[in-house]
Formats: C-alpha cells, sequence, structure tokens
C-alpha cells in the first residue's frame, strides 16, 4: 500500500526536498501552504518522480480555521497517516530588536501554529495506531544564542513540545522524529553570508529519509551538529554570556 | 518578493577566470517574470571560461528553479524548468523509460545552459544537437515580456546555441527518447595512432562513440587513444555510490608531464589489446568525471584551460598538426577527447558542424595560452571553430571567420535585448555583439 504524507509548509526548500524523496519511493502527497501556484508546480514535479497522487491544500499556520478542511481531508484517508512540518519564520534578530511586535508572529509561525496542528491530528493519529510525524526544529532551539535568541526561543518550544507528543503518540505506535537542521542552503538564509557546516535541502531530505527507517527520535542534519551542540550547551553560562555568536 | 541577491566571486569551470557579481537564486518562477531582467541567467556554472560570468553585474543563478511541470509517459514529452540538472532528469525520466536524447559528459549541467550552448554528447553523429529534440520553450526577455517559442520561430535558432542573449529561458518542452533500462555495453577498442583513432570513430552503426586520446604521444604513436563504442541496454546494474571529491587545491606536480606520461602508459594498458566489453550504469558511462566532486581542484589554485574545435573532414591534416604540437609541448592533462561530429545542430551560433572534435585540457600557464592560440590559428586555417563553452583565450578576431551567422544572430538579439541587459563576460570579451 502507497504511503500517504501530509507536508505543512510544503514550498520551503526543505520540504520540497523532501517531497522529492517522497515521491521517488510512490507515496501519496497532500501539499500545504499558501502559494498555491508554488504548491501546484511542486505536485506536478512529484508526480512526474513518481508519486501515486498528490493534491495540494491552502493552510496559514496563523489562523488555525484553515486547518480544519486538511484534518477532514485526512479523516477521508483510509490507513495510515504520516505528517511532516516544515512550518517557521525566522526574523532577523536585529529586526526583532527594532520591533518587538514580531516576537508573537514567531511564536506563533514556529510553535504555536504547528503545535495546535498536531494536537488537533493526534487523535486521528493514534486512532489508527501507526505511522510517522516529523517535526522540523532547529539546532538553534538547543541555546539562547545572542544573535537569534527569539527564532531559538520558539524552536525550543517546539522541540520540547515534540518531545511529549513523542512519549504520547509512542503508546499507540505513532513514532515521532523531531529534525533539528544546521544552516541549510535555501532561500531562508541565501544571502546570509558563510555559515558553519551548512548543508543542502537534499542532503536533509536524505538524512530525513534515513532518520525514518531507523526510527530516530531526535536527528540532526548535518549530522556534526549533534557534537557541535552537546558541546554547547556544556558551556557554563558565564562563560557562554560572552559568547557574540 | 524579489529574491536577496549576494555578491559573490565567481569562476568557470576551468577556474582561471573569475569574476565578482551580484547574484539572486529565485525558488520560484515568479520571483523573476514579475519585472524586467537585469541581468543574464546562469546555470550550474560548468561551462568552463567565462560563458556564465558577469563581471560588475547582475546575473539569476536558475539551479532551484528545477521543477519537472508536466510528463507524458506514453509519448516522452515533458515540460521542465531550466534550472533543472541533466543528470537528475535522467534519473528521474528513465525509471519510466525515457531519457533525454542528448546528454553531455557531464550531469551538472542544466537544461538552460544545455540549451544556451545547444550542447552535444556522444551521439551526436546519430542525433545532433540538445536543440534538435525540443518542441519549444518558455523564453522571458529582458522587457519582461514571456514568449513560447518553437522551433519554426527566429527566436529559437538565436536562442539555442545563444549563451542567453536573447533572454531567460524558463521552461522548456523535451522530447524524450525511449531508454531500455539504466545500462550501456561498452565495447572498448585501443587505437595505436591517429589513422586507426579516426577510422574506428567513424563508425556508423554506433550509437554513442567517443575516443579517449593520449595527448602525449608522438611519432608513430601520435593520436593512439582507447575508442568507447556504447549501446543502451535492457539490464539492469546497480549504480555504484558516488566517488570521492577533491578536497583541496592539488599542487602542481600532481599534473606535471612525468605524471601524465605515467598515467596516460598505464591507463592505455588498462585496455587488452584485443579490445574488451563491459556492462556500466548509464549515469557512469554519459557522466564519467561527474563520479569525482569538484575534480577541477586538480589543477590547483590557478585553474585550466580546455580548448575544444572542430575541423571538417577535408582539412583533417590539421588534427594530426595539432597533436604533434600538443605533445611537444609536453603540456597536456590526461583529459584529452577526440569524437566524431555530424552536421546538426539546432541554432545560429552552435558549435557543432560535420568533422572531428578535439578537447584538450591544460593546467593554467603562460605556455599553455601560447600554446592554445597557436591551436586557434591552425583551427582557423583548417576552416574549424572552436567551442565557447570551453573558451577562455580565443581572439575576437578569429570568431566571424568561423560563425558564419554570426550577423544573422546578431540581428535577433538586437531585437530581443536592445538595451544590451544580458551581456555575460564571454560575449563581450569576444565582441560577438558588436559589429565586426
Ligand atoms: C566535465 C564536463 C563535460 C562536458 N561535456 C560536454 C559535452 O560532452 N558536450 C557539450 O556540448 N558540452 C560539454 N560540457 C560543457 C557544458 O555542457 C556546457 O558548458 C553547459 O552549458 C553547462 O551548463 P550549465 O548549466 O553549467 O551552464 P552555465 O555554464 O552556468 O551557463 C552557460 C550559458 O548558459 C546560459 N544559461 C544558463 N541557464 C540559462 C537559462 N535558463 N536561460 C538562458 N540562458 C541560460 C548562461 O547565460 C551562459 O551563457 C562539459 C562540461 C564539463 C564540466
Amino acid at each position: 500500500m502507497t504511503e500517504t504524507w501530509i507536508i505543512l509548509g510544503a514550498t520551503s526548500g526543505m520540504a520540497r526536498a523532501f517531497a522529492r524523496d517522497r515521491a521517488a519511493r510512490g507515496a501519496s502527497l497532500i501539499l500545504c501552504g499558501r502559494d498555491m501556484d508554488d504548491m501546484q508546480a511542486s505536485a506536478a514535479d512529484a508526480l512526474a518522480r513518481g508519486a501515486a497522487a498528490t493534491e495540494v491544500m491552502a493552510i496559514d499556520i496563523r489562523k488555525p480555521e484553515t486547518f480544519t478542511p486538511i484534518l477532514d481531508r485526512a479523516a477521508s484517508l483510509a490507513g495510515l497517516i504520516n505528517v511532516a512540518v516544515f512550518v517557521g519564520s525566522m526574523p532577523a534578530q536585529s529586526d526583532v530588536d527594532d520591533n518587538p511586535g514580531l516576537i508573537a508572529g514567531t511564536v506563533t509561525d514556529n510553535l504555536a501554529g504547528p503545535a495546535t496542528f498536531l494536537h488537533r491530528i493526534a487523535p486521528m493519529l493514534e486512532a489508527r495506531g501507526g505511522g510517522f510525524v516529523v517535526g522540523v526544529s532547529s539546532v538553534s532551539g538547543d541555546r539562547g544564542r545572542l544573535s537569534n535568541y527569539v527564532y531559538g526561543a520558539a524552536k525550543s518550544g517546539f522541540s520540547t513540545y515534540l518531545s511529549g507528543y513523542r512519549n504520547r503518540m509512542a503508546r499507540s505506535g505513532v513514532h515521532v522524529m523531531t529534525v533539528k537542521p544546521g544552516p541549510v542552503d535555501t532561500a531562508m538564509t541565501y544571502g546570509m553570508g558563510k555559515l558553519p557546516f551548512m548543508t543542502t535541502p537534499e542532503a536533509v531530505a536524505a538524512d530525513i529519509a534515513r532518520g525514518l527507517q531507523k526510527r530516530r527520535r531526535i536527528l540532526y542534519t548535518a549530522p556534526i551538529w549533534r557534537l557541535i551542540m552537546t558541546v554547547i550547551r556544556l558551556i557554563p553560562e558565564p562563560i557562554f554570556m560572552k559568547t557574540r555568536f | 518578493m524579489t529574491p536577496r541577491r549576494k555578491p559573490a566571486d565567481l569562476s568557470g569551470w576551468g577556474r582561471a577566470l573569475r569574476a565578482s557579481m551580484d547574484v539572486s537564486r529565485p525558488d520560484r518562477l515568479a520571483d523573476i517574470t514579475c519585472a524586467p531582467l537585469t541581468g543574464p541567467a546562469i546555470g550550474a556554472r560548468r561551462s568552463y571560461g567565462d560563458a556564465a560570468l558577469r563581471g560588475q553585474g547582475m546575473a539569476t543563478d536558475m539551479t532551484r528553479l528545477d521543477r519537472i511541470s508536466g510528463f507524458d509517459p506514453r509519448t516522452g514529452l515533458a515540460e521542465v524548468e531550466a534550472g533543472a540538472r541533466l543528470g537528475d532528469l535522467l534519473a528521474a525520466f528513465s525509471r519510466h523509460g525515457w531519457m533525454p536524447k542528448v546528454l553531455p559528459g557531464t550531469g551538472h549541467a542544466t537544461l538552460g545552459g544545455a540549451i544556451a550552448l545547444d550542447v552535444h554528447g556522444k551521439n551526436h553523429h546519430r542525433d545532433g544537437s540538445f536543440g534538435q529534440h525540443l518542441a519549444g520553450l518558455t523564453l522571458l526577455l529582458a522587457s519582461g515580456e514571456q514568449r513560447q517559442i518553437t522551433p519554426a520561430d527566429d527566436l529559437f535558432a538565436a536562442t539555442l546555441g545563444g549563451l542567453g542573449q536573447t533572454g531567460i529561458v524558463l521552461r522548456a518542452r523535451l522530447q524524450l527518447a525511449k531508454c531500455p533500462g539504466n545500462a550501456a555495453r561498452v565495447t572498448e577498442n585501443r587505437a595505436d595512432g591517429l589513422d586507426e583513432h579516426l577510422s574506428l570513430l567513424d563508425d556508423p552503426k554506433a550509437d554513442y562513440c567517443v575516443g579517449w586520446l593520449d595527448a602525449t604521444a608522438s611519432g608513430a604513436d601520435l593520436g593512439r587513444g582507447i575508442v568507447e563504442v556504447a549501446k543502451l541496454v535492457a539490464s539492469e546494474v546497480r549504480a555504484r555510490p558516488a566517488g570521492r571529491k577533491v578536497p583541496f587545491d592539488a599542487p602542481a606536480f600532481a599534473l606535471s608531464p612525468p605524471v601524465v606520461r605515467l598515467f596516460n602508459r598505464a591507463y592505455f594498458g588498462r585496455v587488452p589489446a584485443e579490445g574488451r566489453s563491459i556492462i556500466r550504469p548509464v549515469s557512469d558511462f554519459f557522466f564519467p568525471l561527474d563520479r569525482i566532486g569538484d575534480w577541477n581542484r586538480l589543477y590547483g589554485r590557478r585553474g585550466f584551460h580546455q580548448f575544444q574545435c572542430v575541423i571538417p573532414d577535408r582539412n583533417i591534416a590539421a588534427l594530426r598538426e595539432m597533436l604533434a604540437r600538443i605533445a611537444a609541448s609536453g603540456l597536456a592533462s590526461p583529459l584529452a577527447v577526440l569524437k566524431r561530429m555530424g552536421a546538426g545542430r539546432a541554432g545560429l551560433i552552435s558549435f557543432p558542424a560535420e568533422g572531428y572534435t578535439l578537447a584538450v585540457d591544460f593546467p593554467n600557464s603562460r605556455a599553455a595560452a601560447a600554446l592554445i592560440a597557436t591551436l586557434h590559428d591552425l583551427t582557423r586555417a583548417a576552416e574549424g571553430r572552436i567551442y565557447f563553452a570551453k573558451d577562455s583565450l580565443c581572439p575576437p578576431e578569429l570568431v566571424p571567420a568561423m560563425y558564419p551567422e554570426l550577423p544573422r544572430w546578431q540581428a535577433l538579439v538586437a531585437e530581443a535585448d536592445p538595451e544590451r541587459t544580458l551581456l555575460t563576460d564571454l560575449v563581450r570579451r569576444l565582441k560577438l555583439r558588436e559589429a565586426p
């Protein structure tokens, strides 16, 4: 039987690569995002690359009422349902410093919105007793760094949410994987100067595929970030306060 | 939303020519169709010289516009965004039993780059150039206007091989060819000298045919090499995992004459005198060098030049003269290729022409530049032409005689891009858009 994936934030660079990876395996895809034209293009691409079926649905993560049609559609599908959440937004820290009004939206895009969706779909996944949830968080959530701590705080919240969600869903056989990418070469990071250990969307998609196969709980991509963040988490606060990155 | 720009110091694949430019890399076609153009498109920068450079200017990196917009598995007609890599398309379509009819020696080249150079493959003698297998394309003119172009339009012949000067290709419709499986049966035969080499290459029955040349051999061995003839077959072989990357710029001795001579002798001796036949994954057969990531770094920081020409049969003596000069110089690298070429081409200033084409890499040095200057003169005298995809040194005066349809191309380009927004460093250096 073909696997079905609901992909939220389907227009992001990483989601596109993930959708392609799933398409090549013959999955059915429901792409959800804001830019319908762009998603139509991705859906056509996925079909040509081997997807069993594709559809696109509008979602605005700041408007929970837009979740309902997607949840209804999911309910109408037979078999196991898999969900991958790529939504998020990252305003520059300096923009947030100038305008703290941006904080609420950042928390909604990265935490409240995705968590609300996952909470609402949880009973359906539990009832079906299996499937995967992939939640894309960030290494930025592992510690509050001077240059990016508002985004980091939102992602930290999402990582924590996923940790509890994993515990809950595992009781029904649903596997939840938290993905923590370091910098990825996408439109979001393009032109931000040289970032350390940058990886590509295709490499992230390949890492996610391997992680799903091995039923990993927390996946760092590029894998080197597991080591780096372990070290960064161990730095005592008085010393960490002197850092500027 | 207009996508962000990034200042970048870029080079062509040969790393000998560089440019500082401002590059944007849109994710969506809508990002570039909303306003007049500000500069040319660039693809994967697999052109060796400055075809994909625009010093002190702006360019649009197309590599993220790489989606298949439509595909009919019954007819093999596919519509694809111009930033898609040909190797990716081969992998995607071969699963459905189809493939691009023409593939250059690297799978990293994008569809847009293959169009802008009207590239040729190992089957050129039979199947012609890349553009001869297109049903049409969507062109974004410098003004921001979009045009659907078919082979019947004048702009088609100006766009194919047209070095990005007519506009940005957004999408193209490809007529794919049937592909029996993912393997190629490759027969390798030694050619002990130039005459034998040329006659082995001139095999009208071969689907794919290419010669590797020992450019260090001289005297009786001059022109010796190995000719590969291949046919696609139905068997399925597992693609080998990607090979290694060259992690740093190699020191100069890596390609010094004694090392190259030794390497070439061993490479030649690898194939038994009676020849041999092997089965290889198609991607290894079409893109042998792609297995080594960033192999251009083997030439060290100064980079390298590739010289590629095509010489008509009637003046084939010039080829012997070139090879003698190259061997005597001791400057060639192991990468030297000889191929039979047919007459097929889709554009006014496309490279392909009936004859034999020679391509040789040289580490960048003053001596290499002097040798290449001699090779340019010999090409011109033999009524041949050089390939813009590889060029970084040709004197502009030689070009009009090599490309007799240049004036017609210039007229069409002047109409399509009257403000000269799309100039590239190559077009400026070779004065391609200036009246002689
Ligand atoms: C190892 C290797 C082997 C090769 N073998 C062959 C071979 O066998 N046969 C052959 O013919 N060539 C061969 N080439 C050359 C290569 O195929 C061409 O240079 C090709 O153009 C590279 O494509 P690209 O995407 O890298 O284009 P780039 O080098 O980035 O750009 C080349 C030109 O295309 C234009 N362009 C790119 N995208 C667009 C677009 N969307 N719209 C309009 N213009 C555009 C640019 O303006 C530029 O003028 C080889 C190159 C390498 C490195």
